[in-house]
Order: C-alpha cells, then structure tokens, then sequence
C-alpha cells in the first residue's frame, strides 16, 4: 500500500506524463509522409484517366495539375490525417456535347 | 473447409510467435482442428514457444520439396487435442519457398483443419509474401509504441494492396499504469490511427516470460491477465461477442493532482 503510493508519487515526478501524446502527434506527422509515398503510379494513372474524362466537355489549356495532400481534418472530432485529391484544371473553354 | 490467418506485425520482436502460439493453443482447446505453421524460416521459435523443439524431424521446406508428406512433417502437441505444429526449417532461407507453394499448401492444409495460424516472419520481402500468399485474413500484432505502429500501418497497406482487406489488430503489451500516467498510447489512439478493428488488447505480463520458459502457452493459465486476454482474442475468432477491457486513461487521484501541476507550469 505504502509502496503503492510512495510509485505514483514518484512518477508525479520522474515521467512527463504527456509522452503518450507527444508519441502519437509524432507518429500521425510520420504517416502521413508514409502514406503519401507509395503512391507515384497510381497518382500518374489516375491523373491520365481523369483527363481523360475532362477532355469529353472540356478543352483544356494547359497542364492538368493534380496531386494527393495530407491535411489533419479539423471537422472531424479525432482530428485524423486524412488525405486530399487536389486537381487543378485550367479550362478554355466547354465543349459542345449533347446530354442524352 | 477451414480458415487461414497470417498472423504478421512488420517490426520484429513484438510478440508475433507468442501471438501464434496462444491463439492456436486457445482454438485447440476450444476443441478446434488446428495446425500451426511457422514461417519463419531461417529463425523458427514456435517449436520452442510450445516446447516441441525435439520432436522436430521434417520441416515446411522438406514437405513443399517434396522429401517428406506433410502429414510426417505435423508435430502433434498432445497436451491439447488436436493441435498440430508445421516447423520451419532451421538451415535454410526465406526463398526456399515460393508464394505459390505456399498457395497450395494452404490450400491442403485447410481441408484437413478447422484454423490453419500462419506465424509471419518480421519484414515485408519474401519471407512475408510467403506467409500472407495463402491467407484467408490477417492478424496484425503491434505494441503502443510509434515504430510498431508506423511497421503495422505499412503492413496494413500492403495486405490491402495483396487484397487481404479488413485485418484486426491486437495491441501487445500494453502498460496500464503507463497508459494512466499518460506515458503510452491508448487503445483508441492505436486504434484511430490505424483505423482498424481491435481483435485484442493484451496486457504486459511477466506470465509470457514464465511461460515462455516453461514452453507452456499463456492461454492455459486463465489466472493471469495475459492468459485471459488470449482467451478472449480466441473467443472473438470464434464468433462471439466479448468486449474489449476498458484500458483506456482514466483520471484518478494521482494524475489529478499532476494535471494540476501541470496546468500551473504552463
């Protein structure tokens, strides 16, 4: 018993008491380089499919533009990294196609 | 027709033979058919976490070869029913076997057995293809700890990308009295992580030194904490619904009174 308190007394003292949120604030920054990473071809395919489908309605001017970014979500309650498609797509003008 | 679960980690050292052997044992005693391969090959311990280590005369190179059938190469643990050990072999390499061996080796094996508990060697080459090439699901096994976390949610990436979707994840070692003080990730922040399903939580317990020594699986002594952790891991696989022990911080006395202090610092 007197063991028991004498323990938490002295972690009061010795442990910084936050090293588990320090190690999980680490660990999110680190996965999401982790993450993002192994992501090269599918990203290149993915850009020439969706041009693809762009180019049906829309000329384009320019370079298509498209990448995935990893933003820590500050809606959601666990404010998780979660992982943002950002295409930017310089437009010259509609195509005219017939909506059947 | 039965089922084949890798059991797999990335990091080394985290507790995935213990793992295999507790979950395999566990399943034998429920009365299950069970045979347990290891795959570590080069670096087999299942033989010894189960004390079976002399009773070894085939391995899982000899069968996939052909030297041997597969049924001369089973060590049968006769303490709990049908419980069998495949060992991997001790001189020679991960490459010895090929993805596709292993396919239909487990394809075998399944017919014969109820849970065919695969014990992946520590890595992401061949050695870990191997062991996930003929699995039905997967177990990952990691600790509260960022390099076991960050090993596990690359792994969780390369199941997926090897359509092994929906792995369940056991959280090995857990220190309550850290996790109260605030010096070790929780179950939830593991969990949100890797958002991934916990199949388990075990505690740290000096019983998996003990048993590990004595070649006794924890899951056989219900008196310990670690010994009843498996045992519900076991009951979950087998369908029912335990709830997860409640690990999480909470507030006492003791981290009052630090959050205090604390707050007056900052």
């Amino acid at each position: 018993m007197l063991k028991n308190v004498l323990n938490n007394l002295s972690n009061l003292f010795k442990g910084s008491g936050n090293s588990g949120n320090i190690a999980k604030s680490r660990l999110k920054l680190v996965l999401v380089h982790d993450r993002a990473d192994c992501q090269g071809d599918i990203i290149e395919a993915l850009k020439n499919d969706i041009i693809q489908v762009i180019k049906k309605y829309v000329e384009l001017d320019g370079e298509l533009n498209i990448e995935i970014s990893n933003k820590f979500d500050s809606d959601s309650k666990n404010d998780a990294a979660v992982s943002v498609l950002c295409a930017n797509i310089p437009i010259k003008k509609m195509r005219k196609v017939s909506v059947n | 027709m039965g089922e084949v679960i890798v059991i797999t980690s990335g990091k080394g050292g985290v507790g995935k033979t213990t793992n295999s052997a507790n979950i395999g044992t566990g399943l034998a005693i429920a009365k299950k058919r069970v045979v347990l391969l290891d795959m570590d090959i080069g670096l087999r311990n299942l033989d010894v976490m189960l004390g079976l280590e002399n009773r070894i005369v085939y391995n899982l190179v000899d069968v996939v070869e052909g030297i041997c059938r597969y049924k001369q190469s089973l060590i049968r643990d006769k303490r709990f029913g049908d419980l069998y050990l495949l060992p991997a072999a001790q001189t020679r390499d991960k490459d010895a076997v090929s993805p596709e061996q292993m396919r239909k080796l487990c394809s075998i094996l399944k017919e014969e057995f109820d849970y065919v508990i695969i014990d992946c060697p520590a890595g992401i080459e061949q050695g870990f293809k191997n062991a996930i090439a003929g699995a039905d699901r997967a177990i990952i096994v990691t600790t509260p700890e960022i390099s076991a976390v960050r090993d596990a949610d690359r792994i969780i990436g390369l199941l997926e990308a090897n359509e092994l979707n929906n792995p369940m994840l056991i959280l090995n070692r857990l220190r309550l009295d850290m996790v109260k003080r605030g010096d070790m990730m929780t179950v939830e922040d593991v969990k949100d992580i890797l958002s991934i399903d916990v199949l388990g939580v075990v505690p740290d317990d000096e019983v998996i030194v003990v048993s590990t020594n004595k070649g006794e699986p924890a899951v056989t002594n219900l008196n310990s904490r670690a010994g009843r952790a498996f045992n519900n891991i076991v009951n979950r696989i087998l369908g029912q619904k335990i709830e997860i022990m409640d690990f999480n911080r909470t507030d006492n006395f003791f981290t009052a009174i630090k959050n205090f202090f604390k707050l007056k610092k900052s």
